[in-house]
């Protein structure tokens, strides 16, 4: 269990005061306080994490929620943004003493503008949510975290998610209009908007992936895309992962930018073929996805040019999706493959790494290895083309010490990525789960600079403090209920 | 999802089965997406993810149900639209039922929600008592201005008076126990499950059932001592009652299957053929004899839509060039995956089928959830309607008549079944639009 910042105690014991002091600012129902009621609020996509929070508001409007962070700030009481609870690195996980701010009830769509392409959200609006908005006029929002049925925009943001099409289209920073930010002291901010481009700093590249700790966003305005003219995925089996990851290395390396270029390894095909039925090749040992998209032409030439440079590696089959039946099934089968892990093992971990796609073929032949060094099995789903690796570490959370093993196999993990010249996360975040690895990635003068930046958003560090810095560092938690000084 | 329950716990056969589905759920919180209540209240609790856990909750720890969780465990619609999009196949069903049964026998309800559940229990599963009833709700329907809104009690004896239908059929003779021969060389011999408040609310449905299937060489039985399927007290977690219903059912279609044989049990109205579908894992605690002919019967069971998929179904009327919105009954999408049948076989039958938007989610109808949240279930049938009006059909057709009475009121909403008697020969179904030319 990841170790957390003490409580306040002063806090705690104002427990009754703040709550009561909550239930003016926002609807009756918005306000949860039961501890009963409070238990599903104490984790998200990763289980094994979880803390009970003092509270949970649930705003309806900016004011609202600019309300709540203005009456917590005067209060001393730390915030806990919270969108759907689909992070994967426990970025929603709260503390004993923090009120969670959950955004789901913020769903409404604003504004839609063809002409400028562009569409304003609240935050609480998922991410499929948007593109539904949009389709019946021809138009798609790019990025598609596989959660993106139900993870939300203001998530997206704050994470900076990516998907399996971001290959073509990029992450969420790359389809980002303008935000409504609402800072702890509870003011309100537009940043950016509907144009490309804003004078001044780059506020929305700094707010993108800032993990909920520098502002809480409400509203998100974001390119919309009118759809390609058709699409087609392919599906090629090889017989070994190695080879599988030498197959996307020459297509990366050829110049050609599929659309989506998708892997997946044995033990997750059987699990998603279980799940979508999409007819899968259960006999190869590692599959490729790759999607093209353009007028029939452009898609058959792509296809044939990714096919003749797949032959090399001796694919054991390859096929292309005949219908739009066919293509759905085999997508709804990659974008719920961490679900249908779920059938194959009681839990996972689900690592985040991002490599250059040369890598491919050594790092997976390691996690291999080291798979078999701890015993513990390993499904492998993920962007390939982006070099952005997703092992899923199965595990069995009721089995003593279990957990940890796993754990520790993570660690090993992403200690690999980052030697081969890649990163921790590719786009689930930092959260709580890889917080201890920054120091892996950063130097002390690269983490203390990014600590100024929260401190100058935050200089009590109430926003979502726990995340992302090694708790070591905080010195938050070295003096509770203190403002925090910028590092020196 | 780890679990903390102790080996005795894991002796109770419910618990057994309960921990096994809630190792499979993996928290990833794709169900929130999809689930009607989540997508209206915001709320992690009313949620499916939220319910598991607050299930989980109240099973490891034994102790009694509390309001909290009975609240957010009664907003549940059980339309198993999560189970759909669960990627980990977790059972959410089973687990929910056996949630229902442990707050039934641990948990006191205020004196009118008891009240409430002991008439609906005495009274839906009995045609001639509803049949009384309903004709009371007429009677009473003049006066109701002068019963106050804006109490629970106040507004669901508003819900139960709007639903009631301002006039009933008469009753039909061919839905009593009976063998209804086959036209022709027979083909094949089925049970069909008359069911109770549908005999009484629309006869019409399975007299055109019996009818086409008929017509197709198929022998119908009504079985004697088939009655209430039992999902209506099994989704208020009354075991016995709902065992008793399950078992009337199972020794009925068992001396047809072990007489003359049957190649299917037919179920008309969706909701009832998921929990004759279950019957098998109702009954896998029972003794063996039992446990069989249970497993056998839900082998056999099938939704009408499913069997007539089957058969060479062929309309022999003109196409009457209408518009039909398909709205797909949870408990047939969700409940039994049972997706593309009725579409195609409105299409063969002639009609243009169109699918409005939202089509995963529920209407609010849920059995007897529009009784008993009438707020919750009037929004859904709002949000129903509106998705429906736009694809401007000519009528709406559904396979379940929970389904039917809800959206009933604007567009006439007529069973599946019934469109595709009247294009193979049958009589128009009542309610058709007026300016529709019905085809001689």
């Amino acid at each position: 269990m990841i170790a957390q910042p003490p409580p306040k105690a002063d806090i705690i014991a104002r427990r009754p005061e703040i709550i009561a002091g909550l239930r003016a600012l926002v609807p009756a129902s918005g306000l949860i306080s039961e501890e009963l009621r409070l238990k599903p609020y104490e984790t998200d996509g990763l289980p094994a994490y979880r803390q009970i929070p003092l509270a949970v508001v649930l705003p309806e409007t900016t004011e609202q929620v600019a309300a709540v962070l203005a009456f917590c700030h005067k209060n001393g009481v730390r915030v806990v943004p919270r969108g759907a609870g689909t992070s994967l690195s426990g970025g929603a996980l709260p503390m004993a003493d923090s009120v969670v701010i959950g955004l789901m009830r913020m769903n409404r769509i604003l504004d839609i503008d063809y002409g400028d392409r562009c569409a304003t959200v609240q935050a609480g609006v998922t991410n499929i949510g948007i593109t539904n908005a949009v389709s019946a006029e021809g138009f798609f929002y790019a990025p598609d975290p596989s959660s993106q049925l139900a993870c939300m925009i203001g998530g997206n943001v704050g994470m900076n998610s990516g998907g399996a099409h971001c290959l073509k289209y990029g992450v969420t920073a790359n389809n980002l209009l303008g935000l409504k930010i609402v800072t702890m002291e509870g003011d309100v901010l537009d940043i950016g908007g509907a144009h490309l481009d804003a004078a001044g700093y780059d506020w929305l590249g700094l707010m993108t992936g800032s993990e909920g700790m520098l502002a809480m966003v409400t509203e998100v305005t974001v390119r919309i895309l009118r759809a390609p003219e058709g699409a087609r995925a392919m599906l090629v089996a090889f017989d070994a992962n190695e080879t599988a990851g030498r197959a996307v290395d020459a297509i990366i390396g050829s110049g050609i930018i599929p659309v989506a270029l998708e892997f997946m390894d044995r033990p997750a095909i059987h699990a998603c073929e279980a799940f979508a039925h999409a007819g899968y090749p259960l006999d190869a040992e590692a599959l490729l996805i790759i999607e093209v998209e353009g007028s029939v032409a452009e898609q058959d030439d792509l296809l044939g040019r990714i096919a003749a440079l797949c032959e090399p590696f001796h694919p054991i089959s390859l096929r292309v999706s005949q219908s739009a039946e066919e293509s759905i099934a085999i997508w709804k089968g990659r974008k719920g493959a961490f679900g249908a892990v779920g059938r194959i093992s009681p839990d996972y971990l689900c690592m985040d790494g991002t490599i250059p796609t040369g890598q491919l073929p050594f790092v997976l032949r390691r996690i291999g290895e080291m798979s078999d060094a701890y015993g513990l099995k390993v499904a492998n789903i993920f962007h390939a083309g982006d070099g952005n690796l997703h092992p899923l570490i199965m595990f069995d959370a009721n089995l003593a010490g279990n957990f940890e093993h796993a754990e520790a196999f993570g660690a090993d993990i992403l200690k690999l990525c980052v030697e081969v010249g890649g990163c921790l996360t590719g786009e689930h975040g930092v959260g709580v789960e890889k917080r201890e690895l920054m120091r892996v990635q950063f130097t002390d003068i690269e983490l203390d600079q990014q600590r100024r930046i929260k401190s100058a958003f935050d200089p009590d560090w109430l926003l979502n403090p726990s995340k992302v810095f090694p708790l070591v560092d905080m010195p938050v938690t070295a003096m509770p209920g203190t403002a925090m000084p910028v590092a020196a | 999802m780890q679990t903390n329950f102790s080996s005795e716990q894991l002796a109770d056969p419910n618990t057994a089965s309960s921990n096994q589905v809630l190792r499979t759920c993996v928290h990833c919180g794709f169900c929130t997406a999809t689930c009607p209540t989540f997508v209206l209240l915001g709320d992690e609790l009313d949620s499916p993810r939220g319910r598991i856990y607050l299930i989980k909750d109240m099973l490891e720890s034994g102790r009694p149900a509390t309001e909290e969780v009975v609240r957010h465990v009664d907003r549940c619609l059980s339309c198993l639209a999560c189970m759909t999009t669960c990627p980990s196949g977790v059972n959410y069903m089973h687990l929910v039922d056996h949630a229902r049964e442990y707050i039934e026998n641990t948990y006191t309800r205020p004196w009118h929600e008891r009240m409430l559940r002991n008439v609906l229990q005495l009274v839906l599963p009995r045609p001639a008592l509803f049949r009384m009833a309903v004709l009371g709700a007429r009677v009473a329907r003049p006066v109701r201005r002068l019963i106050p809104r804006g109490s629970v009690l106040g507004d669901r004896v508003h819900a139960m008076l709007d639903l009631a239908p301002a006039r009933l059929p008469p009753s039909s003779d061919m839905q009593s126990p009976q063998v209804h021969k086959a036209e022709g060389t027979r083909r094949g011999r089925v049970a069909l499950l008359a069911g109770c408040a549908q005999t009484v609310l629309a006869p019409s449905i399975n007299e055109a059932t019996i009818r086409l299937l008929t017509r197709l060489g198929i022998e119908v039985v009504i079985a004697r001592g088939v009655g209430c399927c039992g999902a209506l007290t099994h989704h208020m977690g009354r075991h016995d009652p709902a065992m008793a219903s399950a078992r009337a059912n199972i020794a009925g279609w068992t001396r047809e299957i072990e007489g003359d044989g049957l190649d299917a049990i037919l179920v008309n109205t969706s909701g009832c053929g998921t929990t004759v579908k279950d019957y098998g894992f109702m009954f896998r605690s029972e003794p063996a004899e039992w446990a069989m002919q249970a497993e056998r019967v839900s082998a056999l069971a099938m939704d009408i839509s499913e069997y007539l998929a089957t058969l060479d179904y062929v309309p022999t009327r003109e196409a009457p060039g209408l518009r039909v919105a398909y709205h797909a009954a949870c408990s047939l999408q969700h409940g039994q995956r049972v997706l593309t049948q009725p579409k195609a076989l409105l299409r063969r039958a002639g009609f243009t089928v169109v699918e409005p938007l939202e089509g995963h989610l529920c209407c609010g109808s849920a059995g007897t959830y529009n009784l008993v949240q009438p707020e919750i279930a009037g929004r859904l049938r709002e949000r129903k309607l509106a998705n429906i009006a736009a694809t401007k059909p000519d009528l709406i057709a559904a396979g379940n008549i929970g389904c039917i009475t809800q959206l009933s009121g604007g567009v006439p909403v007529i069973h599946t079944v019934e469109l595709l008697d009247w294009m193979a020969g049958g009589p128009a179904p009542v309610g058709l639009p007026a300016a529709v030319a019905v085809p001689a």
